[in-house]
């Protein structure tokens, strides 16, 4: 047994930290932030979110409000989407491309007005988005306002969360879309509220000033625990979005990888009127296809696979392992990675080198896990 | 609570020795630290282990880490009951969730390791 821990000081916290602590959290350092891994068992949370609910902190998520009489105009010419096409009160998933079509991270836009939009990044991106957003937008008339470390993001998952957060909000929650957004308060709280996740569950996102991110987590708390709700680390949310077929910045995307081998290229309007930076690159490397392919696999021999580990097809090596776990759900070992087009057909049987063996690894559609409707 | 009629290595394997044969598994503080274990991979029988070299891996959902064998000697049995249940390794680590069953080829090394207090001071260190 060795025990690698790393330490969870010199980084940012959070403004439930001292709720994760008081239940017991184990916290570990996430892009910079001091962030609860597991509270109880990653697998017993996992389970709550898909037959109940969990309650997230994703405070230390990137909130970009983007405003003026051409902030879509502006995101259009920065991000790989069209942001102008989402009506009000909608979103959409996008990222943003360096030059090389590069991904700097993906991203959710969401149309909070006319002229005013919301930019979320992931936590370690999120001060390289906010530079690179603000440089691309500077001659537009929009103004960047970086409300990353004011605003606290707590998320409820899971088939009870509409009925958890419905008698606490004024926001109509079944008028509210996938994808859709909607402001008006949480128990009072004045609040954004989203019907969005990471999940692969239905759910929904808050987002509200940080000072009044403790109250809204005891009322949600409080309200929830009924119906069975519990506090989800980072741990399950890793294992849930994996499950999903989500990509992770970081595993599946990086700025050496295109949207197209990560399998995202419908969401690269290559085909709007207007430039936006990565446009060359990305019309070029969408005409050559993809030197590689991310798919899911599915372990049919012993072990579990492991980001970094290498895939195999016969002799010739095919490819790595981006991200992968015992699927909690489907109790198999599960995994996404990039492997050579040509064996990235489902049905395919490749061989994933565990240590010094190699295990039989099935290449099968994403997602791994759908929910019931 | 720390059994006291076990040894532990510093990577928190215990061992109960009887005669020149000894069962090997992981402590309750190990299986806490690491999570939920989904996957225990263990040697073949005949297996040759030479004392604080690795000589398998548990897996929790989020992590891999190294199994170290507390003293020398041949591999008797792996624990078969873990492939299809793992989890008992979490609910019963000093029982059920044994790991190896072994011959020791030098007893003698019996006295490198811990005993139930200096283990317990260990892992109070954090």
């Amino acid at each position: 047994m060795s025990q690698t821990v790393p330490p969870a000081g010199g980084s940012r916290a959070t403004p439930l930290l001292s709720r994760h602590v008081a239940l017991g959290a184990r916290m570990i350092d996430f892009g910079g932030w001091q962030m609860p891994v597991q509270y109880t068992s990653i697998l017993a949370e996992h389970r709550a979110v898909r037959e109940r609910a969990g309650l997230f902190d994703l405070s230390h998520m990137g909130e970009l409000f983007v405003e003026g009489p051409d902030a879509g105009a502006a995101l259009a010419g920065a991000l790989v989407t069209n942001p102008p096409s989402l009506e009000v009160g909608r979103a959409h998933y996008s990222m943003i491309c360096a030059p090389d079509g590069g991904v700097i991270d993906d991203l959710i836009v969401y149309r909070l007005a006319d002229d005013r939009f919301l930019v979320v990044a992931n936590a370690s991106n999120a001060p390289v988005v906010s530079d690179a957003l603000a440089e691309r937008i500077d001659a537009s008339r929009s103004v960047l306002d970086d409300r990353s470390l004011a605003t606290a993001l707590v998320a409820v998952q899971g088939p009870a969360a509409r009925g958890i957060l419905g008698p606490l909000t004024d926001v109509s929650l079944a008028a509210l879309r996938y994808y859709a957004i909607a402001e008006g308060t949480v128990a009072g709280i004045p609040a954004l509220v989203a019907r969005t996740g990471y999940t692969g569950e239905d759910g929904f996102e808050v987002f509200v000033d940080g000072g009044a991110a403790g109250e809204l987590w005891d009322i949600l708390m409080a309200a929830g625990a009924p119906a069975g709700l519990v506090p989800v680390g980072l741990g399950a949310r890793d294992t849930l979005r994996l499950e999903a077929g989500m990509p992770l910045y970081g595993n599946e995307l990086d700025r050496s990888t295109t949207p197209f081998e990560a399998g995202l290229g419908r969401v690269v309007k290559l085909a709007r009127a207007g430039d936006f930076v990565g446009r060359d690159a990305l019309a070029r490397a969408a005409a050559a296809g993809p030197r590689r392919l991310l798919v899911g696999l599915i372990v049919r021999g012993r072990g579990i696979a492991r980001h970094g580990y290498p895939v195999w097809a016969g002799d010739r090596r095919t490819g790595t392992v981006t991200s992968g776990t015992q699927s909690p759900t489907l109790g198999l070992p599960i995994a996404m990675a990039y492997v050579a087009p040509g064996d990235a057909v489902a049905g395919t049987m490749l061989d994933v080198e565990i240590r010094d063996a190699r295990a039989v690894a099935e290449v099968v559609p994403l997602p791994f896990y759908t929910r019931a409707r | 609570m720390i059994p006291s009629d076990l040894r532990y290595t510093k990577e928190h394997e215990w061992i109960r020795v009887a005669g020149d044969e000894a069962t090997v598994g992981i402590t309750q503080h190990a299986a806490d630290q690491l999570g939920d274990i989904v996957f225990v991979e263990l040697p073949e029988p005949g297996h040759r282990l030479e004392q604080f070299a690795t000589f398998g891996v548990v897996e929790s959902v989020k992590a891999v880490s190294d199994l170290f064998a507390p003293v020398s000697g041949e591999v008797l049995e792996g624990n078969a009951g873990l492939n299809a249940m793992p989890e008992v390794v979490n609910s019963d680590p000093y029982g059920a969730g044994w790991m190896l069953r072994m011959r020791l080829s030098d007893p003698g090394e019996v006295e490198q390791l811990l005993d139930a207090a200096a283990y317990e001071a260990l892992t109070a260190e954090g």
